[in-house]
């Protein structure tokens, strides 16, 4: 085999696939998000040898404090958070690796000391390493770091590539959000850019592609002609906890309709891409988006159901309302259950419904895509004592037990022709060995590497609030008014209303 | 393990309706179990030292078989006794989530069994799983009986004195199943570090410019040394020749498009089996080398100018519990890059 010079012919057969040399900027190091995944993320890497073999990790946050005091901070991080026990070793090699800058976000001049930092990392391996910008602080300092990082002539190199890694939301709405892209494309190209939804990173979600364009047998059912409607759930059984700020501003809508389960549909509703190449991946997401139509405000009032959850008992124990959960306002009308029923107007999916639906302190934690089949033409088997044949569902769980299932119709023993549903069932913890990987820990790597297969385009975005926006202007103006669902139920009952007579949300 | 049956003089028939009786009890039990169907593992083992590979396979951590059925072979016995168990690492299962159930069977059996081994365990296994065998201890004749079960064979080609003999056996099992050989695994972080450093597209070039490689290794690990020369060979598009004796190493070239290639083999001191370090050098005084470090490995760049740049490339060891248990998971995947090197590491003993 001929060695040609832009190829390199050690990589193949390789299951870690190397990683080019990188500094990786990590801004609001001291965070929740860095202290809870990112850090233990790199931790794994490392320890599985994944990381490249040439990195640094810089923490920038506006707090003053020494290397030390990050070090300390990291490792306890890695304690706390890691999903194995730390080696410590490696765990030390890491966190020599590490270093921390205390920069107000804001503060342009004290830019210079990060470009200073990594000049230094490069001067110390002789060689320019690529730099990665991970965005990790509230939402508002996203252009304001961007632009300093501009300002400072740290978003080009002429050496090494520069990345910025920007965590969600990517917006309020769609006007922020697109004031937010100019302002990124303002500093760096869209190749630049990797736009986290860590939904994508998840093994699960990624299986609905392998499930649906891996197996042949779905694929002539998968449209209007066999599927009467969709339902895709993210239920929560846990209140708001400590994050009434963030949520308050964010609803549920924004939290999780907008970002990971209009994902979810995308995935669900997509052609078939013609190869596993990001951009031809993300092409086809982009189609399932723009064919769902804007809503328009009359529209929005019945396609939409938002409620708050009430006082009530969830496992066994009292649960407060939301309006009585700490550091919620008084007057706050955020919607902590939303449902939606969305239509893809395409050839495959013109008048199949699909319902959406999340929510806090419902009865149970799952978060599931349901396929429901249309019933069967004619039922030959009405036998009394029969429950009957239901229409076939087809599960993708995503979490709590990750797996597929499908009910189909059975026999019930006996002498008489009596029809139960029965279950077919599918679980990836039996069937594969390997521990999953954090989210995490797949889309950094992928950002360092450059794959941009599992992040978020800018037309997405842009389409995504081209859905919701209509929504939330609406709900602003009173429409439909919030409705209420006590603590620990399925959800409010106009949930039932909007799935319509003779469909059915999926059990909590 | 939670659930366990035996029985002295027994059968197969026997064995297996036990194993059904077990798994049904689970299933009407509070125990939220749910068997694995991954892998069924068939192992061979003389009864004597059937306690090390016991112990390795309980440092596998995760990747334990769903279905283990170890053989143990005792030279004066003439029946079957068998014990079958169910259970689970999860002691107490997260509520709402599943505990993964794995059943192990064990025989103990007699050389006449060995023949026809094949009709005794394959009862035992799991319908439509993928069944691998290995037979640490020799035991070929079980090997070749389970030949028609087995779609993949575990071997460890570094456990033979005669590496040579080793290398030929893993190519002619590699004839009929997939072979996954620990000594190879054993390589898998040197081959992934040395791709990383010449990774860098400016680096690249220099793989076309490669003078001498020298691989450091424990005495008894010969094998992986020889397969990862191998694997740089057949990657990079090099002949091998045969490798000779020099002091306690082996010496030889490749020719590579342009060049002569220097293999040297080199011994050296260390507890765990496997490399030591590797050196990588080009025609124009470029090296980059490989040392085991605490925490992972010490990388060395010698750059054209005669600057020299050191670092930590960082990775946990794996231990040979977590080699064994790479083998169990690399059972299901496919190294297309596994058969080309051990070609070039059997020209390299002949």
């Amino acid at each position: 085999m001929a060695v040609a010079a832009k190829e390199n012919p050690l990589v193949e057969g390789l299951e870690r696939l190397p990683v080019p040399p990188t500094t990786l900027v990590i801004f609001g190091a001291t965070g929740d998000l860095s202290r809870r995944k990112l850090l233990p993320a790199l931790y794994n890497l490392a320890h599985e040898g994944a990381l490249p073999e040439l990195f640094n990790l810089i923490g920038v946050s506006r707090r003053d404090q020494s290397d030390d005091d990050f070090r300390n901070f990291a490792r306890e991080a890695v304690n706390q958070f890691s999903r194995r026990q730390p080696d410590d070793q490696v765990l030390e090699g890491l966190l020599g690796r590490m270093s921390y800058l205390g920069i107000p976000f804001d503060d342009t001049p004290n830019y210079a000391k990060l470009g200073a930092a990594m000049d230094a990392l490069d001067e110390e391996f002789s060689q320019p390493l690529n730099r990665t910008y991970y965005l990790s602080t509230a939402p508002e300092y996203f252009p304001v770091i961007t632009e300093n990082i501009k300002e400072n002539g740290l978003h080009r190199h002429e050496h090494a590539e520069v990345k910025a890694v920007i965590e969600k939301p990517f917006g309020t709405d769609l006007e922020s959000a697109r004031r937010l892209q100019d302002v990124v494309h303002s500093v760096f190209r869209e190749r630049q850019v990797f736009r986290i939804d860590h939904y994508l990173g998840k093994e699960t979600v990624q299986n609905v592609m392998a499930f649906r364009f891996a197996n042949y047998m779905f694929e002539p059912v998968w449209n209007r002609n066999y599927i009467d409607h969709i339902q895709i759930t993210a239920a929560e059984d846990i209140g708001i906890g400590t994050r009434a700020g963030y949520y308050d501003q964010a609803g549920a809508l924004r939290d999780l309709v907008q970002n990971h389960m209009l994902q979810l549909l995308t995935l669900v509703c997509m052609e078939p891409p013609a190869s596993f190449e990001a951009n031809k991946v993300r092409d086809e997401k982009v189609k399932v988006l723009q064919a769902i139509e804007p809503p328009t405000p009359e529209q929005v009032a019945e396609m939409t159901v938002r409620a708050r959850y009430t006082a009530g008992m969830a496992g066994g124990e009292e649960a407060k309302g939301y309006v009585e959960e700490e550091g919620v306002p008084e007057d706050s009308d955020t919607e902590t259950y939303a449902a939606l029923k969305l239509e893809v107007h395409n050839w495959r999916w013109a008048g199949v419904p699909i319902f959406l639906r999340t929510g806090k302190r419902l009865a149970r934690k799952v978060t599931e895509i349901a396929v429901q089949l249309k019933p069967v033409p004619h039922l030959a088997f009405a036998s009394k004592g029969s429950v009957g044949v239901q229409p076939n569902q087809l599960i993708l769980t995503v979490q709590p037990n990750e797996g597929v299932s499908l009910s189909l119709g059975a026999k019930i023993p006996g002498a008489t022709m009596r029809i139960r549903p029965v279950n077919m069932e599918f679980l990836y913890g039996t069937s594969f060995m390997s521990q999953s990987p954090e989210a995490y820990e797949r889309l950094i790597l992928d950002a360092m590497r450059g794959d941009a297969t599992l992040f978020t385009r800018n037309d997405e975005v842009d389409a995504q609030w081209s859905i919701i926006d209509p929504i939330l202007k609406a709900w602003d103006a009173g429409q439909p008014p919030l409705t209420e669902y006590e603590a620990g139920t399925p959800g409010p009952a106009a949930a039932d209303e909007l799935i319509g007579e003779g469909r059915h949300w999926r059990p909590l | 393990m939670d659930e366990v049956w035996s029985e002295r003089d027994t059968t197969p028939a026997r064995i297996e309706a036990a194993l059904r009786d077990i798994v049904t009890e689970h299933h009407h039990s509070d125990h939220p179990f749910v068997p694995a169907r991954v892998l069924n593992v068939v192992v061979v083992v003389d009864g004597q030292f059937r306690g090390e590979i016991e112990n390795r396979f309980e440092r596998v951590g995760r990747y334990h078989p769903s279905r283990l059925v170890l053989c143990a072979v005792d030279d004066r016995r003439t029946t079957i006794d068998a014990w079958a168990g169910v259970g689970t690492d999860d002691a107490k299962p997260v509520p709402g989530h599943i505990a993964v159930a794995r059943e192990r069977v064990e025989l103990e059996i007699g050389p006449r069994h060995l023949a026809k081994l094949d009709t005794i365990v394959d009862p035992l296994l799991v319908t439509d799983l993928a069944t691998m065998v290995w037979a640490p201890h020799g035991h070929t004749d079980a090997i070749n009986s389970l030949r028609r079960l087995a779609q993949i064979v575990l071997v460890d080609t570094q456990d033979e004195p005669d590496v040579a003999a080793s290398l030929d056996r893993a190519a002619e099992l590699a004839g009929y199943a997939y072979v996954v050989d620990l000594a190879w695994l054993r390589s898998t972080p040197w081959r992934e570090r040395v791709a990383a450093a010449f990774d860098p597209p400016a680096l690249r070039t220099a793989l076309g410019h490669v003078s001498a490689v020298t691989v450091r290794h424990r005495q008894d690990s010969l094998s992986a040394a020889l397969l990862f020369c191998g694997w740089l060979s057949s990657r990079l598009g090099w002949k091998p020749e045969s490798l000779a004796q020099r002091g306690d190493g082996m010496f030889g070239h490749a020719r590579a498009r342009r060049q002569e290639v220097e293999i040297r083999l080199e011994l050296a001191d260390q507890n765990a089996p496997g490399l030591a370090g590797v050196t990588i050098e080009t025609a124009s005084g470029e090296a980059v080398s490989l040392d085991r470090a605490p925490g992972g490995l010490t990388a060395h760049r010698r750059f054209r100018d005669g600057a020299e740049l050191e670092w930590t490339v960082l990775g946990a060891s794996r231990g040979e519990g977590g080699i064994l248990g790479e083998g169990v998971r690399q059972a299901l995947l496919r190294d297309p890059t596994y058969g080309p090197a051990l070609a070039c590491a059997r020209t390299m003993v002949t």
